[in-house]
């Protein structure tokens, strides 16, 4: 029988080149967005590799939401073997001070209590059904101190707890959770934004020991690795992938 | 995708272990190989068992003492002249030593341990960088350890080796990035290789199994890894897939590092 992954904030960017890596495995796919654009635009490119794949619009900040998109996987696959626990917004950029309190609740909102909604869902399946593979969303702002992102580098922080301490709990009951820390990746949104003012493009790499900025296509081959590859004693890590970025500080 | 057609790759260490499952995973993924060893008859039996699982792979071996600098240029130059290029590196080779509290530990212990460990490594990198700087692409891991990361106790030079291992990754990771090049370190943490077999022998003599089963009890999977699990690390870690992860420590330790 087909494997089952479930991929939040596969409407764009890392989780719709995740959910498109996954597909070469022949895995099935519930992909989840608030963007209905974004979901099934990524739905119909997964079933035009052959898998089976479904669109369910979620708000992940709001646990009837995220208990949906679990209850309506488990109904249309039957199982959930993978999960990319991956929506997140970054945030305007501002310095914290500069930041107004409805901003900051719902960075935490959609990065943290999105995050913990879907695992205290979804780890409960895998649990009861002998195992799962988990790969959480971190960043390199979840790794070092950046300035600007004060909200955005609480709750990346957050999700590395998470991660290390879910395996203390579960990693005996077959639960496998990993984190990734992407460096500056040029996701679509971002290429647009660079495009616009090649200067930040230029400090941004000049800023990583490799001078270049991540593909999603290259996360997307960690999280692949980390969900499905047989290393399976990889548990409670978080890989930075960032060409070096977070290691010169 | 990971692809290792027409790549060339330098494993030392090769001849037993975490070396010789990287080889074989390797190997099973179309990759040409140099094994490096002191032990001839060690990397012998990677020959073989690379041969059976894989008739069509291209293994050769070398025996060489990796603490002897010109040993390691002439493993580095051999690939050169077989293979035309070193696209990876698995800068593998360590011993354990001998456990003991630091005053008793022992200074030609710990030399003997910090040679083999730490400049063995650091020779390894010193010479295949060049070559791959002179490419412009290549990727290196280094075997680090739990014991790279944390303090285990009674073993000092292995602590202060793999912890080197740590540094030098790091640091050449940052010169290197820019010629395209990808410097990582793996962190195993209970992987029942000989090696670890050997320790727990040093603990419990005949009775070193059950010292194992003990031994895992802490681990959140209560269970050893697999050296096939390290190998599918670093065949994932030296592809072309992962160039994007640099002068990263990456535990391979079954969840034992969620403490630290």
């Amino acid at each position: 029988m087909g494997k089952t992954a479930i991929i939040t904030g596969g409407g764009s960017g890392l989780g719709q080149a995740a959910a498109l890596r996954l597909a070469e495995e022949g895995i099935n796919i519930s992909v989840v967005d608030i963007s209905e654009k974004g979901g099934n635009e990524t739905v119909e490119q997964l079933k035009g590799k052959g898998v089976d794949a479904i669109f369910i619009k979620a708000d992940v900040s709001k646990a009837e939401d995220v208990k949906n998109y679990v209850d309506k996987t488990l109904e249309h696959f039957g199982s959930i073997d993978y999960f990319f626990n991956n929506a997140g917004i970054s945030g305007s950029g501002k310095y914290f001070l500069e930041t107004d309190i409805q901003e900051i609740d719902q960075i935490v909102g959609i990065n943290l209590m999105g995050a913990l909604y879907g695992l205290r869902y979804v780890a409960e399946v895998m649990v009861k059904n002998g195992g799962g593979s988990i790969v959480n969303t971190a960043s390199s702002a979840g790794v070092i101190g950046q300035d600007s992102v004060v909200t955005y580098a609480a709750t990346k922080h957050g999700i590395v707890g998470i991660t290390k301490s879910l395996v203390a709990e579960y990693a005996k009951d077959g639960l496998r959770v990993n984190a990734i820390a992407p460096g500056p990746t040029e996701t679509p949104m971002v290429k647009t934004f660079f495009e616009a003012n090649p200067e930040m493009k230029a400090n941004a790499e000049a800023g990583i020991p490799q001078k270049r900025l991540g593909t999603p296509e290259e996360v997307a081959e960690l999280v692949a690795f980390l969900l499905t590859s047989k290393a399976q004693y990889i548990n409670g890590d978080t890989i930075r992938i960032d060409g070096g970025f977070t290691n010169t500080k | 995708m990971i692809n290792y057609t027409d790549k060339a790759i330098i494993i030392t260490g090769g001849g037993s272990g975490l070396g010789r499952a990287a080889a074989l995973s390797i190997a099973k993924q179309g990759g040409k190989l140099v094994l490096v060893d002191m032990n001839k008859d060690g990397l012998e039996e990677s020959k073989n068992e690379i041969l059976a699982a894989a008739p069509e792979a291209s293994v050769e071996l070398v025996t060489a003492n990796v603490t002897n600098e010109e040993e390691v240029k002439n493993y580095v130059q051999f690939t050169l002249d077989t293979f035309g290029k070193i696209d990876g590196f698995f800068n593998n080779a360590g011993i354990e030593g001998k456990q003991n509290p630091t005053e008793d530990y022992g200074s030609d212990e710990f030399e003997k341990v910090v040679n083999v460990n730490l400049n063995g490594v650091f020779y390894g990198m010193k010479h295949v960088l060049k070559v791959m700087k002179e490419q412009g692409f290549g990727s290196i891991v280094n075997t680090a350890s739990v014991g790279g990361i944390r303090g285990v106790g009674n073993q000092s030079g292995y602590a202060a080796s793999k912890h080197g291992v740590v540094g030098l990754t790091r640091n050449s990771g940052v010169e290197y990035g820019q010629f395209g090049i990808s410097i990582n370190a793996i962190a195993p943490g209970a992987i029942m290789t000989p090696m670890v077999e050997g320790s727990l022998r040093q603990i419990g003599g005949d009775n070193w199994e059950a010292v194992g089963t003990e031994f895992v009890s802490v681990n959140p999977m209560k269970r050893f890894g697999k050296p096939e699990e390290v190998g599918n690390l670093v065949t994932f870690l030296l592809s072309d897939a992962a160039k994007f992860i640099n002068a990263s420590v990456i535990p391979i330790d079954g969840g034992q590092s969620y403490k630290y």
